[in-house]
């Protein structure tokens, strides 16, 4: 349609002009590299970093620490919902806990974990998992205590069994808030696992804009928070484009989708 | 003058004795059901009306299983009734369809609940989808589907594993006055075709007098059975017989005992 692909255009022309005046500017005023580097040289620095491989390897250490973490994280956040939603009496005994670090900033663990887990791999894996950990699990609390009780009456009446009100009502009932909870997960996955990596690693892009930031490489630094912002859209689109496929009988599904049709970022 | 609440020749399916049910304990408790007893025969059509608090919906939940009742007792095919049976169908005031589930799918929950075998039961949902009108929209999700629609499905639902007992709580509540009438000659159609004992739910007077073989007037504080009407039009009646006398001097004796009973403001 003509409208939209204007729409479109005009979109890409603001992006360009945008980019242009900042350049711009900084030339026009003298701005040091240090504080405010033009837009071309941090493409230069995106190239020259792509062109050596640097940051395809460092890309990747961070993403597989974030898709395990968020794994881990988000197994352990389900399997722990579950159990709370369905038991009143570990709810009782878990509560404490669960409010306790729900209050905590789960970031400033990040020290403590690396201490435990060492510099590695292991290390950006548990502190991704544990800040990833509890808005899921809230969320699959919420999700299966809200099945409607006129829904929970006629599986009864139908002499269902416990297990069946869960598989075959709550479970599905809970879908719309365990995917909100999934996506929420997978984004603070990958802060945690840049946070970690900030605290203390031999490897992947938040230790790269660690070591940028000490040579005052601010261009490169910018190069790397590009690519961090588009893993953390691919990554939100994974999770999305399954909420899609298995949740299409979400009425709310169809209000959300119709705004971030057209490519916009979150 | 009163009238046996009991069904004219025919086993009884229902049997309900000296039941009752308070809600609360001590200075706080409120009498929901006093003294309720009725038969209901096989295959008999038995509409109970009353205003809102009345109580009835409590009667269906305990005849359902859902909830014990405080004294007496409610039989189905003379066993207690002391929890959920896998031979009552329920039909409530919302269509409660899962969103998640097809058409067919929904008409087949019962029969995923009850492991009756999908194969074999599959068959038959077509044909009962086929018998309210909904040949072709299997497939479809209850969200594509109008009010009437849905509370079709239920309908299904409740059919599907062939229970003894039907019991429909307010199942036209929700709809216009005018799908409400075209689902009352719709259900009519469907009993005739099937011969289901049915327990019907109802604060309208015209649509249980329409509908029943008996009706049961219950009147609130507490909840009792205030008076027990035969309906005796020949079948299969039309809503043209809304207009006449005989109707007229029914819903009049419904209105009395309601008016007598407190039930009416």
């Amino acid at each position: 349609m003509t409208g939209s692909l204007r729409a479109f255009v005009l979109r890409l022309v603001l992006v360009a002009a945008t980019l242009a005046a900042w350049e711009a500017l900084v030339r026009l005023f003298s701005i040091p590299a240090f504080i405010l580097p033009t837009p071309s040289s941090i493409f230069i620095a995106l190239y020259r970093g792509f062109a050596s491989s640097l940051y395809i390897d460092h890309f990747g250490i961070t993403l597989v620490e974030t898709l395990l973490g968020f794994a881990l994280g988000s197994t352990l956040a389900f399997a722990l919902g579950v159990t709370v939603a369905l038991s009143r009496r570990v709810e009782y005994f878990l509560y404490p806990f669960i409010v306790m670090f729900q209050s905590m900033p789960k970031v400033a663990l990040a020290p403590l974990i690396i201490v435990w887990f060492g510099l590695g791999l292991a290390s950006k894996v548990v502190n991704a998992a544990l800040v990833a950990f509890f808005p899921l699990m809230v969320n699959t609390i919420v999700g299966l205590r809200s099945a409607e009780e006129d829904r929970v009456n006629l599986m009864r009446s139908l002499a269902a069994t416990r297990g069946q009100i869960f598989w075959m009502l709550q479970l599905p009932n809970a879908l719309p808030y365990i995917f909100a909870g999934l996506e929420i997960a997978m984004i603070f996955a990958l802060i945690g696992a840049i946070v970690a990596e900030f605290v203390g690693a031999q490897s992947g892009l938040g230790m790269l804009i660690q070591s940028m930031n000490f040579t005052m490489d601010v261009a490169g630094q910018f190069s790397v928070l590009l690519i961090l912002s588009v893993l953390g859209l691919l990554l939100n689109g994974l999770v999305v484009a399954v909420r899609r496929r298995v949740l299409f009988w979400d009425p709310s599904q169809k209000i959300e989708m119709a705004p971030s049709n057209k490519g916009g970022a979150s | 003058m009163r009238v046996a609440p009991t069904g004219a020749g025919g086993r009884d399916v229902i049997a309900v004795r000296g039941l009752g049910k308070t809600y609360g304990a001590a200075k706080d408790a409120v009498d929901a059901l006093c003294d309720i007893g009725f038969t209901v025969a096989e295959g008999e059509f038995v509409s109970i009306v009353g205003p809102s608090g009345c109580g009835k919906s409590t009667l269906l939940k305990i005849l359902a299983g859902l909830m014990p009742p405080s004294d007496g007792e409610a039989r189905l095919n003379d066993a207690p009734i002391i929890g959920p049976r896998r031979d009552i169908g329920v039909v409530f005031q919302s269509p409660v369809l899962f969103p998640w589930r097809s058409v067919l799918g929904n008409v087949l929950l019962p029969v995923d609940v009850q492991r009756l075998g999908r194969e074999r039961m599959t068959a038959r949902a077509l044909e009962l989808i086929a018998l309210v009108g909904l040949a072709g929209f299997e497939r479809r999700y209850p969200w594509e589907l109008s009010g009437g629609m849905q509370q079709r499905v239920a309908l299904v639902r409740a059919l599907i594993h062939d229970p003894a007992l039907l019991l429909m709580d307010e199942p036209f509540g929700a709809l216009d006055a005018l799908t409400r009438e075209a689902m009352n000659v719709e259900l009519q159609r469907i009993w005739l075709e099937r011969r289901k004992t049915v327990l019907f739910v109802t604060h309208s007077t015209s649509e249980a007098v329409f509908l029943a073989d008996r009706v049961l007037v219950m009147t609130p504080r507490p909840g009792r059975i205030a008076d027990v009407l035969k309906v005796d039009f020949p079948r299969p009646r039309s809503l043209d017989v809304m207009t006449t006398e005989a109707f007229g001097s029914h819903v009049r004796r419904i209105r009395a005992a309601l008016n007598a009973g407190g039930g009416l403001e």
